[in-house]
C-alpha cells in the first residue's frame, strides 16, 4: 500500500447469501479487506459482483431476515454484523456514512434539501433548529453549492444531478464521519460533473483525513483517485493491491479484461476488447474459478479448484491458478499486441 | 396560479353546460325519449303526467304549461338562463322548486358521504399501513383476505344483509327513521351508523390495499434507504414513507367523496335516507326532467369541484407539481 494509516474498516471472510426459491444467491462469498484512514479504497467489478451488497451489509441496510450473513466487519472496535439495528443507528450517518448511485432518487422529493440535511444533523446531535440550519448552510457551502442560503429552501427537483450528489455528500459529512462509502457516486452523472464530484470526494478525504470506499464498475474512475483497489467477480475478490500494482502489473485475466475495455486516448486505434460472455448467475456459480467460462487462459484446474486469494509471487494477492511467470508473460503479450495494433 | 384557477373555473362551467345538454338530448332527442313525441301525437311524459285516460285537452294543457311544445334548443337555453340565476325549475310531479328540493336533500347525502368517508379513510389507511409494516405476518394475510372479501361484496348485497340482520333479526336498528341532525343528533347517529359502515366497507377494502401497495413500493425507494443510512430512527423512516405513500390517497379520497356527494344511490335507497341519490332514482322513474337535471347538475358540480380541489391541493402536497 502506498499510504499506511490506521485501519478503520476490517472486513473478514464476509459472506452474504440470500436464500430464494430458486436456490441460494451467493452475493458475497468470502471477502476480506482492510480500509485505512486517509486512503481511497476502490472496489471494482461488473454489476452483480457483490460490491454494493458488501457495503450495504456493513451499514445494516440489508434486511437481515432475508439473508444469511457471516464473517466480521470491524469498525471502531465494533463488529457491525453483531450490532442490533438500534445499536447500528448511532453509527450510521455519523461515523460511517454512505452516498449512493442515483442522486435523482436518493433525496425525498417532498422535503426541502436543507431540511433533509437538518434532519440528518438532528438525528445524532441534540442541537436546536437554528444551529442545525447554520451548520447545513455551511455544509452546502463546503461541498460547493453556490448561494447555499437560498438553495437550502429548494426541493430536490430544483437541483441538477451534480448538485444533488453534492447535497448527498454534504449530508454524509454532517457528522465528520471516519469512513465515507460512495456507491457508484458518478455513474448517473455527466462526465464533466463526474470529475467534479470525484475531485470533491478526494478533497474531503484529504481535508478530514477519512477513509473512502469508492465502489464503481469503471476502472478509469479508480485509476484517478484510489490508492488501493480490489477487483471483485461473482461475490469474490480476484485481485487486491495498490493502484500501481493493479494497473501496471495486473495478474488476473479478469482485471486484464477490464483494463482492455477502457478506452484510452494514448492507444487510439486499438480495438476495445470486451470480455466475452456475461457474469454468472450467483445461484449457479461455475465450479472452480467462477471466471473460468469466460477466461481465454483457462486450463486444467480452473473448473475444479477454487483459487484462493493469495500472493503467488507477483507482489500482491490475486486469485488465479496460472503460474506467476505465465501471468506476466500473457499480460505482456496482450499489451504488446495492443501496442502493435496502435502502431499499424 | 390565479390564471390557472380562472381557466379551470371556465372549464368547469363548460363541463356543466355540456352535461346539461347531454341530459336534454337524452330526454328530448333520442328515439323513445320521454320528451320525444316521435310518431305519436304527444310526448310520453305529458301523457304520463296527465294520468289515466286523459282527454286530449288535458294533455295539451300540460304540454302548454310545461312548455314542452317549444323547440328543444329554446327550452335548453331558457333552462341555462334560469339555472345561472339559481332557479332550477319546478318539479313536474310536485311543482316544488327544484333548487329548494335539492337543497333540502343535500344534508342527508353530505352526512352520509362524510361520515362514511371518515370511517373508510381511518380504516383503510390504518389497515394498509400496518399490513405493509408487518408484511407477510398473520395480521397482513388476515387483513388482505378481509380486504378481498370487502371489495367482493357489493353494497346492494351487504346493505340488504345488514338491514336484515340488524333490523329484522337483532332489532337494534330502525330502518327509515331518518331525522335531520339539527332535529335530533342522537337519533340521527343511530340511523346513520349502519349505512356509514356499509358504504365504508368496500372503500376501506380498496383503500387498505392501495395504501399497503404504496407503502411497500415507497419502502423500496432509494430515498428511504438514504433516510436509514443517515441514521434516522425507524419511526422517522416510516414518517418519510407515509409522506409519499399517502399523497395519492388524498387524490383518490377527493374524487370518491365528490362522487358520493352527488348521491349514494343504492345506500340511500336501502336505508331510506332522503338524500340526492334516492331523489334522483324517483325522478328518473317519474320522467321528471327538472329534477333529473337538477340532481345531475349538482352531482356534476361536486365531481368537477372536487377534481379542482384535488388538483390544487396536490400542488401543496407535491412540490414538483406547479400550475402555469
Amino acid at each position: 500500500m502506498t499510504q499506511i494509516g490506521e485501519p478503520i474498516l476490517e472486513v473478514k471472510d464476509l459472506k452474504v447469501h440470500f436464500p430464494t426459491p430458486d436456490g441460494v444467491v451467493k452475493a458475497v462469498d468470502g471477502l476480506t479487506f482492510t480500509v485505512q484512514r486517509g486512503e481511497t479504497f476502490g472496489i471494482v467489478g461488473e454489476s452483480g459482483s457483490g460490491k454494493s451488497v458488501t457495503c450495504l451489509t456493513a451499514l445494516g441496510l440489508i434486511k437481515r431476515e432475508s439473508a444469511q450473513i457471516s464473517g466480521e466487519v470491524l469498525f471502531e472496535g465494533h463488529d457491525l454484523l453483531k450490532l442490533s439495528n438500534e445499536d447500528l443507528r448511532p453509527i450510521r450517518g455519523k461515523a460511517l456514512s454512505m452516498i449512493f448511485q442515483d442522486p435523482f432518487a436518493c433525496l425525498h422529493p417532498f422535503y426541502r434539501v436543507g431540511d433533509q440535511i437538518v434532519e440528518a444533523i438532528q438525528c445524532h446531535d441534540s442541537c436546536d433548529k437554528k444551529e442545525a440550519r447554520n451548520r447545513t448552510v455551511g455544509l452546502l457551502d463546503a461541498v460547493g453549492i453556490p448561494q447555499p442560503d437560498d438553495r437550502f429552501r429548494d426541493y430536490p427537483h430544483q437541483f441538477s444531478g451534480g448538485m444533488r450528489q453534492r447535497a448527498m455528500i454534504a449530508m454524509a459529512l454532517a457528522h465528520n464521519p471516519s469512513l465515507l462509502i460512495a456507491d457508484e457516486p458518478t455513474t448517473a452523472l455527466d462526465v464533466t460533473v463526474q470529475a467534479q464530484i470525484l475531485e470533491l470526494i478526494d478533497h474531503i478525504k484529504q481535508e478530514f483525513n477519512i477513509g473512502v470506499i469508492l465502489i464503481t464498475h469503471d476502472l478509469g474512475v479508480v485509476a484517478d483517485v484510489a490508492q488501493s483497489v480490489m477487483v471483485m467477480y461473482a461475490g469474490r475478490a480476484v485481485e487486491y493491491g495498490s493502484r500501481e500494482e493493479v494497473f501496471s502489473g495486473p495478474l488476473h485475466p479478469y482485471t486484464w479484461g477490464l483494463l482492455e475495455s477502457i478506452p484510452n486516448i494514448d492507444r487510439r486505434g486499438a480495438r476495445l476488447v470486451p470480455i466475452e460472455g456475461a457474469p454468472p448467475s450467483l445461484i449457479r456459480v461455475p465450479p472452480g474459478c467462477s471466471f473460468n467460462p469466460r477466461c481465454p487462459h483457462r486450463f486444467d484446474p480452473c473448473d475444479k479448484d477454487v483459487p484462493e486469494l493469495l500472493d503467488r509471487g507477483g507482489g500482491h494477492p490475486e486469485a488465479c491458478h496460472l503460474r506467476i511467470e505465465d501471468k506476466k508473460r500473457l499480460w505482456n503479450e496482450r499489451e504488446a499486441g495492443r501496442v502493435a495494433e496502435v502502431a499499424s | 396560479m390565479t390564471q390557472y384557477l380562472i381557466r379551470r373555473t371556465l372549464w368547469s362551467i363548460t363541463m356543466l353546460i355540456a352535461v346539461t345538454a347531454l341530459v336534454f338530448v337524452i330526454f328530448f332527442v333520442l328515439p323513445g325519449a320521454a320528451g320525444n313525441a316521435g310518431d305519436s301525437k304527444y310526448p310520453p311524459v305529458a301523457i304520463r303526467i296527465a294520468g289515466k285516460q286523459p282527454s286530449p285537452a288535458t294533455i295539451e294543457a300540460i304540454i302548454d304549461r310545461l312548455g314542452l311544445d317549444r323547440p328543444v334548443h329554446e327550452q335548453f337555453f331558457s333552462y341555462l338562463g334560469n339555472a345561472a340565476q339559481g332557479d332550477l325549475g319546478y318539479s313536474y310531479q310536485t311543482e316544488e322548486p327544484v333548487t329548494q328540493a335539492v337543497l333540502r336533500r343535500l344534508p342527508p347525502t353530505i352526512g352520509l358521504a362524510l361520515g362514511a368517508s371518515v370511517l373508510w379513510l381511518l380504516l383503510g389507511c390504518t389497515i394498509g399501513v400496518i399490513s405493509a409494516l408487518k408484511r407477510r405476518t398473520i395480521w397482513d394475510r388476515a387483513s388482505m383476505i378481509g380486504a378481498l372479501a370487502g371489495v367482493s361484496m357489493p353494497v346492494f348485497w351487504i346493505g340488504l344483509i345488514a338491514v336484515f340482520f340488524f333490523d329484522s333479526r337483532l332489532q337494534i336498528y330502525d330502518t327509515g327513521s331518518y331525522v335531520p341532525f339539527t332535529q335530533n343528533p342522537i337519533q340521527w347517529l343511530s340511523v346513520m351508523w349502519l349505512p356509514w359502515v356499509v358504504l365504508a366497507l368496500t372503500y376501506a377494502a380498496i383503500y387498505s390495499r392501495m395504501v399497503r401497495g404504496n407503502m411497500l413500493e415507497v419502502g423500496t425507494e432509494d430515498y428511504i434507504r438514504t433516510a436509514r443510512a443517515k441514521g434516522l430512527t425507524e419511526r422517522s423512516v416510516i414518517r418519510h414513507q407515509l409522506r409519499s405513500a399517502l399523497t395519492p390517497v388524498v387524490t383518490m379520497y377527493g374524487l370518491d367523496l365528490g362522487l358520493l356527494l352527488g348521491g349514494a344511490i343504492i345506500t340511500e335507497r336501502i336505508f331510506n335516507i332522503p338524500g340526492i341519490g334516492s331523489y334522483t332514482v324517483t325522478a328518473i322513474a317519474q320522467q321528471n326532467l327538472p329534477v333529473i337535471l337538477g340532481t345531475t347538475v349538482i352531482a356534476s358540480f361536486f365531481i368537477i369541484f372536487s377534481n379542482l380541489i384535488v388538483d390544487v391541493f396536490y400542488a401543496v402536497l407535491d412540490p414538483r407539481v406547479t400550475y402555469s
